[in-house]
């Protein structure tokens, strides 16, 4: 025990062992958190998509069904891994990693608690704190759409292809409304770093929050909200699946884990649309009314506020899904280009107006 | 440690770059270019330029390859034939390419010793940015007066009848 305790001084007083270790405590507690999350929300997707269609949902497996993402993870693994004998296997096999990594790694500058006082140190509860983090998010997410692509074109089927070819116009489309509902935000926090966007929206929700009193970016929110469920893929906008058209679209030939990773990714992707959502307008993980708390009190309140607030629009995605017909595709593509995207540069000019005059 | 990424960033540069022109597969040669743009913006950040590097990725990678990809697959080219390899064309590109590994060679050999080491604070967004709409203001607003206008005349160009 003592080696342990001596090992752990010496992480302590040297800057850089303690700065790896850390970073990796907190990236094996996101990724962790992530993976749970995901198995949590097919679970809750498919009892709300019963409450809502008059059914029960999956009920069998533990109480209330909630072991049911288990059986469901072993059967993933169970099933037949068939790869079409045309595809291109290489990029077949990659691709569905090409969507989960991305995914994985856009949450790892999201800031999912304060900073934190531990052993002497400061500690900012997010996996890297970078300076243009925000940046870092929306980049490694554009790379997502490789995954879908590369699914589509290797599958070697015209349903898949169709699904692919409809996912990188889409993606391409909506991220540009999704960029620019954003700039706002950063035009009034004057930073990248989520750290600092989240910091400066501390106090009273109605005065600080960015989506109220801290920017008044209701229009930025609603757009950065509806481009997020485009880019998640989710309905009313998941063109790239359509099963009443495309069959399932790009990952129609996949079967097995891989089928799977995709699954996984687009419950990432929800949530880590949510979350920058969060960060962004919705104070991140400031509680939004002063507390009577110090120290770890409020420091695990306002994880807890996060969680809560992000929960909220993973249920919000999943009340969409089964509440709205899918659009059809030039409809959606009009409202990206026509619709959102003016909308968030009046947003842009409207608040570079206000900032620039105050 | 910045030594050895920057072998590994090296190798996977160039790689990608050769199979790049090499695939006969437009498809892969796309995949490839935009692995090797990944690459190049990881150079970005060993330079200490981390804004520059995430815009690489955001901008190239993310956006502009692909349209490119989401062309080479809607024209659905099948394999084809090593055809057009013109004999003043190889040539010419050989020079020019000898030419230019040539005065790039001899600007790195002579200069490295004067490159002076970044400043503090620098490739940041806010130095970035001070660069841009402070220092080089004009030259900035010239260059995006530019590109709108290259843009309507691509819009006009492909849209006969508006």
């Amino acid at each position: 025990m003592e080696s342990l305790s001596g090992l752990w001084n010496r992480i302590l007083s040297d800057d850089a062992a303690f700065l790896a270790v850390k970073t990796l405590v907190l990236l094996l507690v996101t990724v962790g958190a992530l993976m749970g999350g995901v198995s949590v929300m097919t679970w809750v997707e498919r009892r709300l998509s019963g409450v809502m269609q008059f059914r029960l949902g999956p009920n069998r497996v533990g109480p209330f069904g909630l072991f049911q993402p288990i059986a469901d993870g072993i059967k993933f693994i169970m099933k037949e891994d068939i790869v079409p004998a045309d595809a291109h296997k290489p990029l077949f096999v990659l691709a569905p990693a090409m969507s989960l990594v991305p995914a994985l790694a856009a949450f790892s500058v999201i800031p999912f608690g304060p900073v934190v006082e531990a052993w002497g140190k400061k500690i900012g509860l997010v996996v890297i704190d970078l300076d243009g983090g925000l940046l870092y998010a929306f980049a490694i997410a554009s790379l997502g759409v490789y995954g879908i692509v590369m699914a589509g074109w290797s599958s070697r089927s015209k349903y898949s292809l169709m699904g692919g070819l409809r996912s990188s116009a889409q993606m391409v489309s909506y991220e540009l409304a999704l960029g620019i509902s954003v700039i706002g935000v950063l035009l009034v926090s004057g930073t990248l770093r989520p750290m600092e966007i989240v910091e400066r929206q501390a106090g009273w929700f109605w005065q600080s929050w960015n989506v109220f009193g801290g920017g008044w970016q209701i229009l930025g929110f609603l757009v950065f909200l509806i481009a997020g469920y485009a880019e998640t893929n989710r309905l009313p906008f998941d063109m790239p699946e359509a099963e009443s058209e495309l069959v399932a679209g790009y990952h129609t030939e996949y079967s097995s884990m891989k089928f799977a990773m995709f699954f996984m990714a687009e419950y990432i992707n929800m949530m880590t649309s949510s979350a920058l959502l969060v960060t962004l307008f919705l104070g991140g993980w400031q509680l939004g009314f002063p507390v009577p708390f110090t120290g770890w009190t409020l420091w695990v309140l306002q994880i807890l506020a996060f969680l809560v607030k992000i929960s909220f629009f993973l249920v919000l995605f999943v009340w969409v899904r089964w509440t709205l017909p899918r659009f059809r595709y030039d409809k959606v593509m009009a409202l990206g280009w026509k619709r959102l995207f003016p909308l968030a540069l009046a947003n842009v000019f409207v608040t570079a107006l206000v900032v620039a005059l105050r | 440690m910045a030594t050895l990424a920057f072998f590994v960033l090296a190798v996977l540069a160039i790689v990608s770059a050769v199979v790049v022109i090499t695939h006969r597969n437009p498809v892969i040669s796309a995949m490839a270019l935009a692995f090797n743009l990944v690459s190049i913006a990881g150079f970005y950040l060993l330079l200490q330029a981390q804004f520059i590097g995430l815009l690489q990725i955001l901008v190239y990678a993310g956006a502009i390859m692909v349209l490119i990809l989401f062309v080479v697959m809607l024209l659905n080219l099948r394999h084809e034939p090593a055809s057009h390899r013109g004999g003043l064309q190889r040539w010419l590109a050989i020079l020019l390419t000898a030419g230019l590994v040539y005065v790039l060679g001899r600007a790195i050999w002579t200069e490295h010793a004067a490159f002076p080491a970044a400043p503090a604070g620098f490739g940041t967004v806010e130095n970035v940015g001070q660069a841009l709409f402070r220092e080089n203001f004009y030259p900035f607003e010239v260059i995006s007066l530019l590109l709108v206008a290259a843009m309507v005349g691509a819009v006009l160009l492909a849209k006969r009848r508006l």
